[in-house]
């Protein structure tokens, strides 16, 4: 994984339902991210995840809470993922 | 000569012009299969499958989108609400104006060891939520209950019977097929816990669409039927147990679904009560018009506001395959004669095993339609009593 990869964060969700779910409340936010494939180095699933900036984590978290399941959140520089 | 087509409680037809674009659109600029990769096709047509979720959440008045599953059509959606649900020593309570999509499942579940008891109907179909009360046992684990009579047109209490289920910790099933998108139905106010629709009818979808909404948690509690890939948790062999996905294996309608989609949207824009008072006009003019002949026989309620556009009649002496056949080739009008899939519908109405013609009408049904139609039912009668 190229170290752009360190530098952002990632929302996983069960299924891609939940995850355009996600995104439709983050446009009305107006908060930044892109969906794209999960990268394999996260998880061997093959839907697709949130890739955001961590310096967006809590409004992301904030304005997902109680509204879509979020599976797991996968924190910029994780090393022991992106190895 | 055009043809005239009454029949709109199979399936609704024509489709307004946007069901087709829709479909259309869908197959030349997307064809990706939803929830599969992660390619924008793929991810355009999830956004699809998930408007047609939030479209349909809100025309039902669902907490949320993902409550709501995709299914072949309303009898899929009743098989997973009664095979998915019942286990050996449950009772249940249905009515006896049912369609066989609930009652064929429920009869093999008997076979099974599930109680079925029948709430005996009026000849007129109506059903009196309090008779559902003294039927209620300590195992009483659902009621099933149609929102609409296919064959007489019934509109049936289901506001009162939720109430009742609710009072008893009952679960409450709804099969919507003849009303979703042709009168309001709110899952909340109406204490449903399991609304299964049809999206080929009043939603205006083509055939192989429908769904099923089921109250938050009581996925936890029903089986699915069908088993397989749903493009999440690819990783484990084990079907996923979490909405929408533990009941949406295999690749779905998507085409469809994008057709329902403008459908539902139709409907919102159209406005649902004015659906329901355009085509309630229709059969009550035309109700009042084949009443005056002699020897015709309308069956279901008297009162406008207790029906939908189903209208089902009898000639004296005439069998209703042969009305049919006469309304087709001398009239050009699309009719369905017999017992309409629901013979204990029809055991009630007093019909069986002959059954009725019924004509139902749809919002793009004309004045003139009704008119010809009821000139159609008066030629016959003629005849008859010539
Ligand atoms: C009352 C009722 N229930 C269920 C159904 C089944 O709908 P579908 O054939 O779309 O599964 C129908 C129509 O055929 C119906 O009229």
């Amino acid at each position: 994984m190229s170290l752009m990869a360190r530098d952002y964060s990632f929302l996983l969700f069960k299924s891609v339902s939940h995850a355009l779910s996600a995104e439709i409340i983050l446009k009305r936010h107006e908060i930044p991210f892109k969906l794209i494939p999960v990268p394999k180095q996260i998880s061997s699933d093959c839907g697709v995840c949130i890739r955001f900036s961590p310096v967006d984590n809590e409004r992301i978290t904030g304005a997902l809470s109680c509204a879509v399941d979020i599976d797991r959140v996968v924190s910029a520089g994780c090393d022991t993922i992106f190895s | 000569m055009d043809c005239i087509y009454l029949d709109n409680a199979a399936t609704s037809w024509p489709k307004p012009r946007e069901v087709i674009t829709a479909m259309k659109d869908y197959q030349e600029n997307l064809g990706a299969s939803p929830g599969r990769s992660g390619h924008r096709l793929a991810i355009e047509a999830g956004r699809t499958v998930l408007d047609a979720r939030i479209a349909l959440a809100e025309l039902f008045n669902a907490p949320s989108p993902l409550d709501i599953i995709f299914t072949k059509n309303a009898t899929e959606a009743l098989n997973i609400s009664t095979l998915g649900l019942l286990r050996a020593g449950d009772h249940v309570i249905t009515s006896s104006m049912e369609h066989n999509s609930i009652m064929r499942p429920l009869r093999f579940l008997e076979t099974r060891g599930v109680e079925v008891t029948v709430a005996r109907c009026s000849p007129e179909g109506e059903l009196d939520p309090e008779d559902i009360r003294p039927l209620i046992k300590n195992n009483t684990r659902a009621i099933y209950l149609t929102h609409a009579s296919n064959v007489s047109g019934t509109i049936m209490p289901v506001e009162r019977a939720g109430a009742i289920a609710r009072e008893h910790g009952i679960l409450f099933c709804v099969d919507a097929a003849q009303t979703a998108g042709a009168i309001p139905i709110d899952v909340e106010r109406m204490n449903i816990d399991l609304l299964a629709f049809t999206g080929h009818k009043s939603l205006f979808g083509p055939s192989g669409t429908g769904g099923l909404y089921l109250r938050k948690g009581l996925d936890r509690e029903i089986d699915p039927l069908i088993m397989g890939g749903t493009g999440s948790r690819s990783e484990f062999e084990d079907q996923p147990d979490f909405m929408p996905d533990k009941f949406e294996s295999g690749t779905p309608n998507t085409i469809g679904i994008a057709g329902l989609l403008a459908g539902v949207r139709f409907v919102m824009g159209s406005g649902i009560e004015a659906i329901e008072e355009r085509e309630r006009g229709l059969a009550f003019s035309f109700i009042q018009g084949i009443s005056s002949f002699e020897g015709v026989t309308v069956y279901g309620p008297a009162a406008a506001v207790k029906r939908i556009p189903v209208v089902s009649f009898n000639i004296n002496g005439m069998s209703p395959s042969d009305a049919a056949l006469f309304f087709d080739e001398k009239y050009n009008i699309m009719t369905r004669p017999g017992l309409h899939c629901a013979p204990s519908a029809h055991r009630t109405m007093g019909t069986f095993p002959i059954g009725t013609n019924r004509m139902s009408f749809g919002f793009f049904n004309s004045d003139a339609d009704v008119r010809t139609a009821i000139e159609a039912v008066g030629e016959l009668h003629d005849y008859k009593n010539q």
